[in-house]
């Protein structure tokens, strides 16, 4: 190990308080920036949950649908045309909508109804921790999610409320289906999801289609565009994309949490490059002494980018188990906070970027140094 | 017979006509005037005068910390005439070992670390600095100090470390800038002890600075500079460290 490695890790110790001082810039500035990013990702799947979870080759939405709760319908008719296209193997008609879920204390709130054909395989609810999926084509019967009982005033199988003036029964409960809006998703057959949101029977939201086997995805989107022109053929990443790209960048959301994100950036980049400039200072009879011993720049140089990588490293473990920590509290959350592997290996780089960034003060400092001062201290 | 072999032998650091101006405008000094100084292979020359006659000046200049505003300076042969800040480097990584008045020992290093840090510099580690490093600090009589930081050292006992760390990249040249100034008698004696041993050696000639009385009997040549001049230049008292060396 080259000394200039042990100078700058006995240096970083040297000085508690600052090493303190430097690991909280770090810190702060990596929850900070993991949390940020984590939400980014987490909103990004909790909007497209839906999609994720349906069993579909394309999707048939109307022109111009931004999201998967864009409120555009397409005629019914459109389905025979669908079906009539070379390649479709199926096309599952889902109807979707926001209602009025009246309690039992007769208190009123927001719900956003699914409905789809139960006895086609398009999109039903899933992780059923009560009840079936096949219970939901009995009289009445929804499925809600059980992080929304107390919400929605029920208590699990067989409670009963209002869904638009219509009585509803509960009759499969999920476990973990939450929207970021924080209206609860109810699921019900596709013919009571009508009644629930008031989508005529000659309309529909959308159409989930399978495609044959050995169907050219490119080739059948083209052929139902042509035919269907007010519609369009997205893929599931397609229409994951979109529905992200609005939520997260037609809000603003997105670029609110990339802005947070960077303040962390910011902000950690100034505590790291103060406590280093002011280390450097600290040391800099040590760095004219080596100078004055016949090292080159670089060698000095490395003794600070050492320092700075050492800070990065210490800094991001603290950091990244405080950000594991974030995403066990919030992952039953409306919105959890997500953390992948690449968004790990990303930020570590980033706060190695961050911290040799932050060492370029105190290498300018190191640049003005006079190995004659040796001999005057 | 000792003074002939002196001129006889190698200049390890040559210095002619120089002339060396610090700070600019209205605090504008001329530190240097005409200055001719050879430091010859195998002795210990003593540059002595007061505060502010140029001694600094002269040891910063003849080391490659500065480069002359006239004159010029070679080391072993080699020029620093147009030499950049990284070029002046190389070349005390080369030629020169430095001692301070104040050690400059890293306080966060070891003795030995400290020893090993001028090898380190020039890019030579492993088993073979170590034992160099330690070889080094035997020499100077700190055999039982490897792990001791600074700190934990006597003030005689950091110079021997500085003695060291100046010595095992064997360079031709050691200057060493009032070695003495900050330690007793006892220490002071010690470490010029050790630097008279140094400068017996041969190709290796030994600067020092100062102007204590008591570094005379060491030195085989004693110069005296007053306001940027050298303006004596004598034999020291000491024994000759050719003739020691077996040169006659």
């Amino acid at each position: 190990m080259p000394l200039n490695f042990t100078l700058a890790l006995r240096n970083l110790f040297h000085d508690r308080l600052r090493f303190v001082a430097t690991m909280v810039g770090i810190v702060f500035s990596v929850v900070l920036v993991l949390v940020q990013m984590g939400l980014y990702l987490g909103f990004g799947r909790v909007v497209s949950t839906m999609i994720d979870h349906a069993s579909a080759d394309l999707w048939i939405v109307r022109q111009g649908t931004k999201c998967f709760e864009d409120p555009s319908l397409l005629d019914a008719h459109v389905r025979d045309d669908v079906l009539a296209t070379a390649g479709v193997a199926s096309a599952v008609p889902v109807v979707i909508g926001f209602s009025d879920w009246r309690l039992p204390s007769g208190e009123m709130t927001p719900v956003f109804v699914v409905g789809t054909d139960l006895n086609a395989n398009g999109l039903h609810p899933w992780n059923v921790t009560a009840g079936s999926i096949k219970a939901l084509a009995n009289d009445k019967a929804v499925a809600v999610d059980q992080t929304y009982f107390k919400r929605l005033g029920v208590s699990g199988i067989g409670s009963t409320a209002d869904l638009r003036g219509r009585p509803v029964r509960v009759s499969a409960v999920t476990d973990g289906i939450r929207s970021f809006t924080t209206t609860p998703y109810v699921f019900a057959d596709l013919k009571r999801a009508r009644d629930y949101t008031g989508v005529p029977s000659n309309k529909l939201s959308y159409l989930l289609v399978k495609l044959k086997p050995g169907a050219d995805v490119a080739q059948v989107q083209r052929a139902l565009h042509s035919a269907i022109p007010s519609t369009e053929a997205l893929t599931r990443a397609a229409f994951r994309d979109r529905s992200r790209n609005f939520w997260l960048f037609g809000t603003g959301a997105g670029a609110a949490l990339f802005a947070g994100a960077l303040l962390g950036l910011i902000v950690g980049t100034v505590i790291v490059a103060q406590t280093l400039y002011s280390s450097t200072k600290d040391h800099i009879d040590e760095f004219a002494t080596l100078r004055a011993l016949g090292s080159s720049n670089a060698y000095i140089y490395r003794v600070i980018i050492y320092q700075a990588l050492l800070s990065a490293a210490i800094g991001f473990c603290f950091a990244a188990v405080i950000g594991f920590i974030v995403v066990e509290v919030t992952t039953k959350g409306a919105l959890p906070v997500v953390i992948t592997p690449a968004l790990i290996a990303a930020i570590f780089g980033l706060t190695v970027a961050m911290c040799i960034a932050s060492a370029f003060a105190a290498i300018l400092r190191v640049l003005r140094i006079d190995p004659v001062m040796v001999f005057t201290r | 017979m000792s003074r002939n072999l002196y001129a006889m032998a190698q200049p390890v650091l040559e210095a002619k006509g120089l002339t060396q101006v610090l700070g600019s405008g209205a605090a504008k000094v001329r530190a240097l005037k005409d200055v001719n100084f050879t430091l010859r292979a195998g002795e210990l020359a003593l540059l002595m005068g007061p505060s502010g006659s140029g001694k600094t000046t002269l040891l910063s200049v003849l080391g490659c910390m500065l480069t002359p505003t006239v004159g010029a300076v070679s080391v072993c042969g080699k020029s620093t005439a147009g030499a950049d800040a990284e070029e002046l480097a190389r070349l005390r990584r080369e030629h020169v070992g430095f001692i301070f008045q104040s050690y400059h020992l890293f306080s966060t290093l070891t003795a030995l670390e400290n020893v090993q840090l001028a090898l380190d510099v020039r890019g030579r580690r492993g088993n073979d600095a170590e034992s160099r490093a330690r070889h080094a600090l035997v020499r100077v009589g700190l055999a039982e100090k490897f792990a001791a930081t600074p700190r934990e050292l006597s003030g005689g006992e950091q110079q021997r470390v500085a003695i060291a760390r100046a010595i095992v990249s064997d360079p031709s040249a050691v200057l060493a800038d009032e070695p003495t100034a900050a330690l007793d008698g006892e220490n002071g004696q010690s470490v010029m002890t050790i630097l008279s041993t140094l400068a017996k050696e041969a190709k290796r000639g030994v600067l020092v600075v100062g102007h204590d009385p008591r570094l005379m009997p060491f030195a085989d040549r004693i110069i005296s500079i007053a306001d940027g001049r050298l303006v004596d230049e004598r034999s020291g008292t000491g024994p000759p460290r050719l003739r020691a060396a077996g040169g006659s």
